[in-house]
């Protein structure tokens, strides 16, 4: 819901990395955790309203989305959680603990540099 | 062309901010709780119930946060409970930088206990960490006992749950199955405590009231 802001920032940062680059970015990856309720259609269209007249203007946008990842108490294996249907992908147990959730990091650019 | 490798934060102003914050309540022994719910589950009424029962016990200030208006901080006020109310003008959660500059304006010193409560939304203020030393997730039996379910992050982060309004499952007002939004809120979070209360006839706060207390003074001793 608050995509605006998050593209706001990403422009940023993006903006920086790229003067300290000396390039013009043209794409970029982006990682975010399960938990982030980042939607990537509202991100990209934030971005693209954002990125308008400015050096990011018409940059493509990857998103990936890291699983959630959990260790089980039954069996003790870490697995990937399921929101839908959150259990043990191992023993199917459902006492299980989180183990964090990954935080929304520009992981790299591209550039285009002359 | 180049591919650069970055690794950077996004929203890592929000965390320089809400790290500043951190220290800040660490070193003055403060704790500091941040509250979130959809609109109208009850916050405010929690907050004046809590604030007016353990004035003996505990000093309490709140940091309001609302999109518009003072109304939430006026009935804080009522209480005589210092209050900072910020407006956010449209957005939807507030940031860890509004938190820094409302310090600045309570009489933390004479303060055991800051309440933050946040802009009613239970999906966007559980993405922006305050500095808090915990989220208190508030519920209330009308919204359905679904919720856990279908917002799992904020019931994923909480360290309380407190499901208000209970006095409208007497007589079936609502149909709220209480062991199913306590089951789901538990599964991805073992350790979430959930208190369920009424605001409005004061039934369950002991056991909320214990919880803060006891929090207080662990952290006085640490």
């Amino acid at each position: 819901m608050h995509e605006a802001m998050v593209a706001q920032s990403l422009l940023e940062t993006i903006s920086e990395e790229a003067a300290k680059h000396n390039g013009r970015p043209i794409g970029a990856k982006i990682s975010c955790g399960k938990l982030s309720g980042v939607n990537d259609e509202a991100l990209n269209f934030a971005f693209e309203a954002i990125a308008k007249d400015t050096p990011c203007e018409g940059m493509k946008l990857e998103i990936e989305h890291k699983p959630l990842q959990a260790q089980c108490r039954s069996c003790n294996q870490s697995f990937d959680v399921e929101l839908s249907q959150p259990r043990c992908s191992v023993c199917g147990s459902e006492d299980f603990d989180l183990l964090g959730d990954a935080a929304l990091v520009l992981e790299e650019i591209e550039l285009e540099t002359d | 062309m180049k591919k650069v490798n970055v690794g950077r934060k996004i929203l890592g102003e929000n965390e320089r901010f809400a790290f500043e914050n951190v220290l800040f309540f660490t070193e003055q022994k403060k704790l500091c709780l941040n509250m979130i719910s959809s609109p109208g589950s009850g916050k405010t009424t929690i907050l004046t119930r809590t604030i007016s029962e353990l004035k003996d016990e505990i000093r309490i200030g709140v940091i309001e946060g609302d999109i518009q208006t003072d109304i939430d901080a006026e009935r804080i006020r009522q209480t005589k409970a210092p209050v900072v109310q910020i407006n956010t003008e449209g957005a939807c959660h507030l940031v860890a930088a509004q938190i820094s500059a409302a310090l600045k304006e309570l009489p933390v010193k004479e303060l055991d206990l800051i309440f933050v409560e946040n802009v009613g939304n239970l999906v966007c203020p559980s993405d922006f960490d305050l500095g808090e030393n915990g989220k208190i997730v508030v519920l209330s039996v009308a919204e359905g006992d679904d919720k856990p379910a279908k917002y799992p992050a904020i019931f994923a982060k909480s360290k309380v749950l407190l499901i208000n309004k209970i006095d409208l499952l007497e007589g079936g007002l609502v149909d709220f199955d209480i062991e199913r939004a306590k089951a789901d809120a538990g599964r991805l979070n073992k350790g979430i405590e959930i208190f369920p209360i009424s605001a409005k006839t004061g039934e369950g706060f002991t056991d909320w009231y214990g919880w803060l207390i006891k929090s207080v003074k662990n952290l006085r001793c640490d």
